[in-house]
Protein backbone atom coordinates (compact mmCIF):
# COMPACT_ATOMS: atom_id res chain seq x y z
CA UNK A 1 0.00 0.00 0.00
CA UNK A 2 1.20 3.13 -0.65
CA UNK A 3 2.04 5.50 2.19
CA UNK A 4 -0.68 7.32 3.56
CA UNK A 5 -0.72 11.39 4.53
CA UNK A 6 -4.05 11.20 6.46
CA UNK A 7 -4.44 7.94 9.17
CA UNK A 8 -8.28 7.84 11.10
CA UNK A 9 -8.69 5.64 13.56
CA UNK A 10 -12.71 4.92 13.58
CA UNK A 11 -15.06 4.51 10.79
CA UNK A 12 -17.72 6.64 13.03
CA UNK A 13 -14.28 9.37 13.49
CA UNK A 14 -15.14 13.00 11.88
CA UNK A 15 -11.26 13.85 12.05
CA UNK A 16 -8.22 12.45 11.15
CA UNK A 17 -4.47 13.04 11.63
CA UNK A 18 -1.99 13.90 9.49
CA UNK A 19 0.75 11.94 9.22
CA UNK A 20 3.41 13.13 7.18
CA UNK A 21 5.26 16.46 6.91
CA UNK A 22 4.16 19.56 4.66
CA UNK A 23 0.36 18.85 3.66
CA UNK A 24 -0.51 22.06 1.70
CA UNK A 25 -3.83 23.45 0.73
CA UNK A 26 -5.07 21.78 -2.68
CA UNK A 27 -3.14 18.40 -1.87
CA UNK A 28 -4.76 14.90 -2.25
CA UNK A 29 -4.65 12.89 0.64
CA UNK A 30 -4.80 9.28 0.76
CA UNK A 31 -6.71 8.36 3.93
CA UNK A 32 -6.35 5.49 6.17
CA UNK A 33 -8.72 3.98 8.36
CA UNK A 34 -6.90 1.93 11.20
CA UNK A 35 -9.44 0.41 12.25
CA UNK A 36 -10.65 -1.67 9.21
CA UNK A 37 -7.75 -1.07 6.76
CA UNK A 38 -9.86 1.00 4.61
CA UNK A 39 -9.10 4.25 2.75
CA UNK A 40 -10.29 6.92 0.96
CA UNK A 41 -9.13 10.30 -0.63
CA UNK A 42 -9.82 14.06 0.67
CA UNK A 43 -8.45 17.23 -0.71
CA UNK A 44 -6.71 19.36 2.14
CA UNK A 45 -8.35 23.02 2.30
CA UNK A 46 -5.38 24.69 4.40
CA UNK A 47 -1.92 23.65 5.37
CA UNK A 48 -1.93 21.54 8.12
CA UNK A 49 1.10 20.19 9.76
CA UNK A 50 2.31 16.92 10.86
CA UNK A 51 -0.10 15.30 13.86
CA UNK A 52 -2.49 18.02 13.70
CA UNK A 53 -6.11 16.51 12.81
CA UNK A 54 -8.63 17.88 9.49
CA UNK A 55 -11.87 17.42 9.13
CA UNK A 56 -13.58 14.87 7.04
CA UNK A 57 -17.36 16.61 7.19
CA UNK A 58 -18.68 19.59 7.39
CA UNK A 59 -18.55 20.50 11.04
CA UNK A 60 -20.88 23.01 12.50
CA UNK A 61 -21.04 25.12 15.82
CA UNK A 62 -22.07 22.53 18.52
CA UNK A 63 -21.38 19.31 17.04
CA UNK A 64 -19.22 16.68 18.40
CA UNK A 65 -15.27 15.70 17.39
CA UNK A 66 -15.50 12.01 17.04
CA UNK A 67 -12.35 10.24 17.67
CA UNK A 68 -11.45 6.91 18.18
CA UNK A 69 -14.94 6.14 17.37
CA UNK A 70 -15.40 7.86 21.30
CA UNK A 71 -16.02 12.33 21.91
CA UNK A 72 -13.60 14.09 22.17
CA UNK A 73 -14.98 17.79 22.72
CA UNK A 74 -17.17 20.63 21.37
CA UNK A 75 -17.12 22.38 17.51
CA UNK A 76 -16.88 26.15 18.81
CA UNK A 77 -16.62 27.35 15.01
CA UNK A 78 -17.91 25.89 12.08
CA UNK A 79 -15.21 24.07 9.95
CA UNK A 80 -15.51 23.03 6.51
CA UNK A 81 -14.22 19.45 5.21
CA UNK A 82 -10.81 19.36 4.64
CA UNK A 83 -10.07 22.27 6.93
CA UNK A 84 -7.63 22.19 9.86
CA UNK A 85 -9.60 21.25 13.31
CA UNK A 86 -7.72 22.23 16.73
CA UNK A 87 -7.84 24.70 19.56
CA UNK A 88 -9.39 27.45 17.10
CA UNK A 89 -12.53 25.27 16.49
CA UNK A 90 -12.56 23.05 19.14
CA UNK A 91 -13.02 22.89 22.58
CA UNK A 92 -13.10 20.16 25.94
CA UNK A 93 -15.59 19.48 27.39
CA UNK A 94 -14.45 18.69 30.76
CA UNK A 95 -12.66 21.59 31.59
CA UNK B 1 6.56 -15.14 20.72
CA UNK B 2 7.64 -14.54 24.51
CA UNK B 3 6.77 -17.68 26.74
CA UNK B 4 10.63 -19.06 26.95
CA UNK B 5 12.27 -15.49 26.70
CA UNK B 6 14.61 -15.07 29.27
CA UNK B 7 17.43 -12.36 30.46
CA UNK B 8 20.31 -11.80 32.41
CA UNK B 9 19.94 -10.11 35.49
CA UNK B 10 20.89 -9.84 39.62
CA UNK B 11 19.01 -11.81 41.55
CA UNK B 12 18.55 -10.03 45.02
CA UNK B 13 18.33 -11.45 48.38
CA UNK B 14 14.40 -11.45 48.26
CA UNK B 15 14.24 -13.19 44.91
CA UNK B 16 13.38 -9.98 43.05
CA UNK B 17 15.21 -9.90 39.98
CA UNK B 18 17.56 -5.81 39.06
CA UNK B 19 18.95 -5.08 35.59
CA UNK B 20 20.97 -2.40 37.03
CA UNK B 21 23.76 -2.56 39.80
CA UNK B 22 23.80 0.60 41.61
CA UNK B 23 25.04 1.30 45.16
CA UNK B 24 22.92 3.79 46.17
CA UNK B 25 23.80 7.02 48.48
CA UNK B 26 20.45 8.24 49.11
CA UNK B 27 19.75 11.32 51.32
CA UNK B 28 17.42 11.16 53.76
CA UNK B 29 16.33 15.32 53.18
CA UNK B 30 17.83 18.15 51.15
CA UNK B 31 19.86 19.72 53.47
CA UNK B 32 21.74 15.87 53.11
CA UNK B 33 22.34 16.64 49.26
CA UNK B 34 25.87 18.21 49.92
CA UNK B 35 27.19 15.53 51.90
CA UNK B 36 25.55 12.50 49.56
CA UNK B 37 26.65 14.25 46.58
CA UNK B 38 30.24 14.19 48.35
CA UNK B 39 30.27 10.58 49.13
CA UNK B 40 29.12 10.09 45.09
CA UNK B 41 32.21 11.93 44.23
CA UNK B 42 34.85 10.61 46.42
CA UNK B 43 33.99 6.52 45.24
CA UNK B 44 33.40 5.90 42.21
CA UNK B 45 30.45 3.31 40.94
CA UNK B 46 28.16 5.30 43.23
CA UNK B 47 24.95 7.02 42.82
CA UNK B 48 23.82 10.21 44.86
CA UNK B 49 19.76 10.77 44.30
CA UNK B 50 19.25 14.45 45.18
CA UNK B 51 15.75 15.79 45.71
CA UNK B 52 13.99 18.56 47.58
CA UNK B 53 12.35 17.22 50.52
CA UNK B 54 12.28 15.67 54.11
CA UNK B 55 11.71 18.04 56.43
CA UNK B 56 8.90 18.76 58.51
CA UNK B 57 6.23 16.52 56.54
CA UNK B 58 3.46 14.88 58.52
CA UNK B 59 0.35 12.64 58.18
CA UNK B 60 0.09 11.04 54.80
CA UNK B 61 2.79 13.24 52.93
CA UNK B 62 5.33 11.65 55.26
CA UNK B 63 3.94 8.66 54.56
CA UNK B 64 4.34 9.24 50.82
CA UNK B 65 7.87 10.09 51.81
CA UNK B 66 8.80 7.61 53.75
CA UNK B 67 7.54 4.81 51.20
CA UNK B 68 9.28 6.54 48.41
CA UNK B 69 12.51 6.81 50.00
CA UNK B 70 12.37 2.83 51.07
CA UNK B 71 11.28 1.93 48.31
CA UNK B 72 13.73 3.24 46.18
CA UNK B 73 16.46 1.74 47.81
CA UNK B 74 14.71 -1.55 47.58
CA UNK B 75 14.41 -1.18 44.34
CA UNK B 76 16.67 -4.51 43.10
CA UNK B 77 17.82 -2.21 40.34
CA UNK B 78 20.03 -1.29 43.58
CA UNK B 79 22.82 -3.49 45.01
CA UNK B 80 23.20 -1.92 48.37
CA UNK B 81 22.81 1.26 49.64
CA UNK B 82 23.93 4.29 52.28
CA UNK B 83 21.45 6.49 54.16
CA UNK B 84 22.10 10.14 54.79
CA UNK B 85 19.69 12.11 57.21
CA UNK B 86 20.46 15.34 59.93
CA UNK B 87 18.92 13.46 62.44
CA UNK B 88 19.53 10.07 63.31
CA UNK B 89 15.34 8.06 63.69
CA UNK B 90 13.92 8.84 60.41
CA UNK B 91 17.73 8.05 58.93
CA UNK B 92 17.29 4.95 60.76
CA UNK B 93 13.96 4.44 59.86
CA UNK B 94 14.16 4.34 56.10
CA UNK B 95 17.55 1.98 56.81
CA UNK B 96 15.69 -0.52 58.59
CA UNK B 97 13.02 -0.51 55.77
CA UNK B 98 15.19 -1.20 53.14
CA UNK B 99 17.02 -3.84 55.40
CA UNK B 100 13.89 -5.56 54.97
CA UNK B 101 15.10 -6.74 51.63
CA UNK B 102 17.68 -8.27 53.05
CA UNK B 103 19.79 -6.18 50.75
CA UNK B 104 23.72 -4.33 52.46
CA UNK B 105 22.30 -0.64 53.96
CA UNK B 106 23.31 1.40 56.62
CA UNK B 107 23.17 5.14 57.43
CA UNK B 108 24.46 7.94 58.88
CA UNK B 109 23.08 11.31 60.36
CA UNK B 110 25.21 14.34 60.56
CA UNK B 111 24.07 16.55 63.51
CA UNK B 112 26.50 16.32 65.76
CA UNK B 113 29.20 15.07 63.68
CA UNK B 114 29.13 17.69 60.88
CA UNK B 115 29.42 16.83 56.99
CA UNK B 116 33.07 16.28 56.91
CA UNK B 117 33.43 13.63 59.59
CA UNK B 118 29.89 12.11 58.57
CA UNK B 119 31.07 11.91 54.69
CA UNK B 120 34.52 10.40 55.62
CA UNK B 121 32.45 7.55 57.32
CA UNK B 122 29.96 7.36 54.77
CA UNK B 123 32.77 7.28 52.47
CA UNK B 124 34.09 4.15 53.64
CA UNK B 125 31.18 2.20 54.23
CA UNK B 126 30.43 2.77 50.03
CA UNK B 127 33.70 1.85 49.25
CA UNK B 128 33.24 -1.28 50.84
CA UNK B 129 29.49 -1.49 49.46
CA UNK B 130 31.22 -1.30 45.74
CA UNK B 131 33.40 -3.90 46.77
CA UNK B 132 30.84 -6.23 47.96
CA UNK B 133 28.71 -5.83 44.82
CA UNK B 134 30.91 -4.86 41.72
CA UNK B 135 32.05 -8.47 41.18
CA UNK B 136 27.73 -9.71 41.39
CA UNK B 137 27.42 -11.68 38.16
CA UNK B 138 24.57 -11.56 35.69
CA UNK B 139 22.43 -14.74 35.82
CA UNK B 140 19.76 -16.12 32.99
CA UNK B 141 15.99 -15.21 34.51
CA UNK B 142 12.81 -15.44 33.02
CA UNK B 143 10.96 -12.34 31.75
CA UNK B 144 8.50 -13.04 34.53
CA UNK B 145 10.90 -11.96 36.44
CA UNK B 146 10.15 -8.10 35.25
CA UNK B 147 8.54 -5.41 36.73
CA UNK B 148 7.63 -3.19 33.64
CA UNK B 149 6.20 0.35 34.11
CA UNK B 150 4.94 2.98 31.23
CA UNK B 151 4.12 6.58 31.19
CA UNK B 152 3.60 8.75 28.02
CA UNK B 153 4.86 11.73 27.56
CA UNK B 154 5.38 14.87 25.58
CA UNK B 155 2.21 13.20 23.56
CA UNK B 156 0.94 13.82 20.08
CA UNK B 157 -1.44 12.46 18.00
CA UNK B 158 1.05 9.73 16.66
CA UNK B 159 1.19 8.14 20.45
CA UNK B 160 -2.60 6.95 20.02
CA UNK B 161 -1.68 5.85 16.75
CA UNK B 162 2.08 4.00 17.43
CA UNK B 163 4.18 4.54 20.53
CA UNK B 164 1.15 3.86 22.98
CA UNK B 165 -0.12 0.89 21.04
CA UNK B 166 3.51 -0.36 20.58
CA UNK B 167 3.21 -0.68 24.36
CA UNK B 168 0.08 -2.29 25.26
CA UNK B 169 0.59 -4.69 22.80
CA UNK B 170 4.11 -5.84 24.75
CA UNK B 171 1.47 -6.03 27.68
CA UNK B 172 -0.88 -7.99 25.89
CA UNK B 173 1.79 -10.71 25.34
CA UNK B 174 4.03 -10.52 28.28
CA UNK B 175 1.06 -9.92 31.28
CA UNK B 176 -0.17 -13.86 30.66
CA UNK B 177 3.54 -14.77 30.54
CA UNK B 178 3.85 -13.14 34.49
CA UNK B 179 5.01 -9.54 33.91
CA UNK B 180 4.11 -6.80 36.72
CA UNK B 181 3.05 -4.08 34.73
CA UNK B 182 2.01 -0.70 36.36
CA UNK B 183 0.11 2.70 34.68
CA UNK B 184 -0.85 5.77 36.44
CA UNK B 185 -1.53 9.70 35.28
CA UNK B 186 -4.54 10.02 37.03
CA UNK B 187 -6.10 13.56 35.59
CA UNK B 188 -4.47 12.47 32.09
CA UNK B 189 -7.28 9.67 32.10
CA UNK B 190 -9.96 12.08 32.20
CA UNK B 191 -11.91 11.58 28.84
CA UNK B 192 -11.52 8.05 28.89
CA UNK B 193 -12.38 7.21 32.97
CA UNK B 194 -15.12 5.14 31.94
CA UNK B 195 -13.13 3.64 29.96
CA UNK B 196 -10.65 2.93 32.39
CA UNK B 197 -13.00 1.29 34.80
CA UNK B 198 -14.46 -0.38 32.30
CA UNK B 199 -10.62 -2.20 31.47
CA UNK B 200 -10.12 -3.24 35.84
CA UNK B 201 -10.52 -7.09 36.34
CA UNK B 202 -13.86 -6.62 38.76
CA UNK B 203 -16.47 -4.19 38.82
CA UNK B 204 -14.87 -3.34 42.22
CA UNK B 205 -11.40 -2.31 41.15
CA UNK B 206 -12.98 -0.07 38.57
CA UNK B 207 -15.38 1.25 41.23
CA UNK B 208 -11.89 1.89 43.29
CA UNK B 209 -10.16 3.70 40.44
CA UNK B 210 -12.81 6.08 39.42
CA UNK B 211 -13.22 6.85 43.41
CA UNK B 212 -8.97 8.00 43.09
CA UNK B 213 -9.64 9.68 39.63
CA UNK B 214 -13.34 11.58 41.66
CA UNK B 215 -10.93 12.58 44.30
CA UNK B 216 -8.29 14.91 42.26
CA UNK B 217 -11.14 16.21 40.41
CA UNK B 218 -13.03 17.24 43.52
CA UNK B 219 -9.82 17.62 46.46
CA UNK B 220 -7.11 19.14 44.22
CA UNK B 221 -8.43 20.51 40.11
CA UNK B 222 -11.81 21.79 42.02
CA UNK B 223 -9.52 23.70 45.31
CA UNK B 224 -6.69 24.94 43.43
CA UNK B 225 -7.78 25.71 40.04
CA UNK B 226 -8.18 29.67 38.59
CA UNK B 227 -9.60 29.36 35.67
CA UNK B 228 -9.04 25.82 34.28
CA UNK B 229 -6.54 23.57 33.14
CA UNK B 230 -6.52 23.90 29.73
CA UNK B 231 -3.39 26.23 30.08
CA UNK B 232 -1.89 22.78 31.67
CA UNK B 233 -3.55 19.83 30.09
CA UNK B 234 -2.98 19.24 27.39
CA UNK B 235 0.72 20.96 27.74
CA UNK B 236 1.98 23.52 24.87
CA UNK B 237 4.09 20.83 23.53
CA UNK B 238 0.81 18.03 23.20
CA UNK B 239 -0.98 21.23 21.15
CA UNK B 240 2.03 22.08 18.81
CA UNK B 241 1.96 18.35 17.84
CA UNK B 242 -1.79 18.31 17.47
CA UNK B 243 -3.54 17.33 20.36
CA UNK B 244 -6.48 19.36 20.69
CA UNK B 245 -8.19 18.38 24.52
CA UNK B 246 -7.83 16.25 27.40
CA UNK B 247 -10.55 13.67 26.06
CA UNK B 248 -8.34 13.47 22.78
CA UNK B 249 -5.26 13.11 24.83
CA UNK B 250 -6.58 10.45 27.37
CA UNK B 251 -7.87 7.95 24.81
CA UNK B 252 -4.03 8.06 23.16
CA UNK B 253 -2.82 7.70 26.91
CA UNK B 254 -5.05 4.83 27.40
CA UNK B 255 -3.82 2.43 23.91
CA UNK B 256 -1.12 2.19 26.48
CA UNK B 257 -2.71 -0.96 28.26
CA UNK B 258 -3.32 -2.60 25.42
CA UNK B 259 -6.59 -4.56 23.97
CA UNK B 260 -6.71 -7.57 26.43
CA UNK B 261 -5.30 -7.23 29.90
CA UNK B 262 -7.38 -6.30 32.96
CA UNK B 263 -5.79 -3.94 35.92
CA UNK B 264 -6.22 -6.21 39.19
CA UNK B 265 -5.42 -3.27 41.87
CA UNK B 266 -5.33 0.28 42.04
CA UNK B 267 -2.11 1.52 44.08
CA UNK B 268 -1.53 4.52 45.80
CA UNK B 269 1.58 6.30 45.12
CA UNK B 270 4.92 4.48 45.43
CA UNK B 271 2.54 1.06 46.68
CA UNK B 272 4.50 -2.24 45.81
CA UNK B 273 1.68 -3.98 44.60
CA UNK B 274 0.80 -7.35 45.98
CA UNK B 275 -2.02 -8.96 44.45
CA UNK B 276 0.78 -11.07 42.48
CA UNK B 277 1.76 -10.37 38.55
CA UNK B 278 -0.17 -8.50 36.67
CA UNK B 279 -1.36 -4.77 35.39
CA UNK B 280 -1.54 -2.26 37.98
CA UNK B 281 -3.01 1.20 37.78
CA UNK B 282 -1.27 3.27 40.44
CA UNK B 283 -3.03 6.95 41.77
CA UNK B 284 0.23 9.23 40.08
CA UNK B 285 0.63 13.01 38.74
CA UNK B 286 1.02 12.75 34.96
CA UNK B 287 4.73 14.80 35.17
CA UNK B 288 7.14 12.60 34.22
CA UNK B 289 9.60 12.60 36.67
CA UNK B 290 6.54 12.45 39.47
CA UNK B 291 4.93 9.60 38.06
CA UNK B 292 8.62 7.48 37.18
CA UNK B 293 9.89 8.13 40.53
CA UNK B 294 6.60 6.63 42.42
CA UNK B 295 6.84 3.63 39.61
CA UNK B 296 10.40 2.84 40.60
CA UNK B 297 9.72 3.34 44.37
CA UNK B 298 7.31 0.74 43.89
CA UNK B 299 9.43 -1.70 42.52
CA UNK B 300 9.67 -1.72 38.58
CA UNK B 301 12.86 -1.98 37.20
CA UNK B 302 12.52 -1.03 33.30
CA UNK B 303 9.94 2.00 31.93
CA UNK B 304 8.81 2.20 28.63
CA UNK B 305 8.19 5.54 27.98
CA UNK B 306 6.25 6.44 24.51
CA UNK B 307 6.67 10.12 23.21
CA UNK B 308 5.49 12.36 20.40
CA UNK B 309 6.83 15.54 20.10
CA UNK B 310 10.06 14.06 22.58
CA UNK B 311 10.35 13.88 26.01
CA UNK B 312 13.66 13.61 26.97
CA UNK B 313 13.04 12.04 30.70
CA UNK B 314 14.98 9.52 32.60
CA UNK B 315 15.13 8.30 36.04
CA UNK B 316 18.51 7.49 38.36
CA UNK B 317 18.04 4.02 39.13
CA UNK B 318 15.48 2.73 36.43
CA UNK B 319 16.10 2.02 32.73
CA UNK B 320 13.46 4.21 30.76
CA UNK B 321 13.36 3.39 27.26
CA UNK B 322 12.04 5.91 24.80
CA UNK B 323 9.33 4.70 22.08
CA UNK B 324 8.28 7.06 19.10
CA UNK B 325 6.00 7.12 16.14
CA UNK B 326 6.13 10.54 14.78
CA UNK B 327 9.08 10.69 12.22
CA UNK B 328 9.37 14.46 12.39
CA UNK B 329 10.67 13.57 16.11
CA UNK B 330 13.18 10.58 14.87
CA UNK B 331 14.42 13.17 12.73
CA UNK B 332 14.71 15.89 14.69
CA UNK B 333 15.73 13.61 17.99
CA UNK B 334 17.26 10.90 17.42
CA UNK B 335 19.55 10.55 20.25
CA UNK B 336 16.83 10.59 22.41
CA UNK B 337 14.88 7.67 20.86
CA UNK B 338 15.19 3.59 21.67
CA UNK B 339 12.47 2.14 19.82
CA UNK B 340 11.39 4.18 16.29
CA UNK B 341 8.11 2.76 15.42
CA UNK B 342 7.29 5.56 12.83
CA UNK B 343 6.63 3.13 10.56
CA UNK B 344 3.10 2.17 12.34
CA UNK B 345 2.00 5.30 10.43
CA UNK B 346 3.32 4.54 7.09
CA UNK B 347 1.68 1.55 7.56
CA UNK B 348 5.02 -0.33 6.97
CA UNK B 349 4.94 -1.83 10.19
CA UNK B 350 2.01 -3.36 12.39
CA UNK B 351 1.48 -2.71 15.85
CA UNK B 352 2.03 -6.30 16.93
CA UNK B 353 5.42 -5.74 14.73
CA UNK B 354 6.02 -2.50 16.93
CA UNK B 355 5.36 -4.58 19.87
CA UNK B 356 8.18 -6.90 19.35
CA UNK B 357 10.14 -4.37 18.68
CA UNK B 358 9.54 -2.70 22.09
CA UNK B 359 10.17 -6.37 23.52
CA UNK B 360 13.57 -6.66 21.59
CA UNK B 361 14.46 -3.40 23.13
CA UNK B 362 13.28 -4.16 26.93
CA UNK B 363 15.42 -7.57 26.79
CA UNK B 364 18.31 -5.40 25.60
CA UNK B 365 17.64 -2.91 28.31
CA UNK B 366 17.31 -5.51 30.92
CA UNK B 367 20.63 -7.38 29.87
CA UNK B 368 22.31 -3.98 30.79
CA UNK B 369 22.51 -2.14 27.40
CA UNK B 370 22.22 1.84 28.17
CA UNK B 371 18.93 3.88 26.82
CA UNK B 372 19.69 6.90 25.25
CA UNK B 373 17.93 8.64 28.40
CA UNK B 374 21.14 7.12 30.41
CA UNK B 375 23.22 7.59 28.14
CA UNK B 376 22.60 11.20 27.88
CA UNK B 377 22.96 11.37 31.63
CA UNK B 378 18.89 11.90 32.26
CA UNK B 379 18.50 11.22 36.44
CA UNK B 380 15.48 12.96 36.66
CA UNK B 381 14.27 11.76 40.37
CA UNK B 382 11.45 14.28 41.63
CA UNK B 383 9.65 13.26 44.91
CA UNK B 384 5.69 13.93 44.78
CA UNK B 385 4.56 16.07 47.41
CA UNK B 386 0.80 16.05 48.76
CA UNK B 387 0.83 19.41 50.55
CA UNK B 388 3.18 22.13 52.08
CA UNK B 389 4.83 20.87 55.20
CA UNK B 390 3.99 21.87 58.65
Amino acid sequence: MSIPQLLVHDKSDNVGVVVVEGVESGAELLCVVTGDNSDFKLTAKQDVPIGHKIALTDLAEGDTAIKYGTDVGRIVAAVAKGEHVHTHNLKTKRW
Amino acid sequence: MSTNQTFYGYRRENGRVGVRNYVAILPVDDISNAACESVAANIHGTLALPHAYGRLQFGADLELHFRTMIGTGSNPNVAACVVIGIEPEWTQKIVDGIAETGKPVTGFSIEQHGDIATIAAASHAAKDFVHMTSGQQREECSIADLWIAAKCGESDTTTGLASCPAVGNMYDKWIPDGIYGCFGETTEITGAEQLCAARAATPEIGEKFMRVWQAYQDEVVEAYKTSDLSDSQPTKGNIAGGLTTIEEKALGNLEKIGKEVSYIDVLEPAETPAQGPGLYFMDTSSAAAECNTLQAAAGYVVHCFPTGQGNIIGNPIMPVIKITGNPRTVRTMSEHIDVDVSGVVRREMTIPQAGDALIDMIIQTANGRLTAAEALGHREFVMTKLYRSA
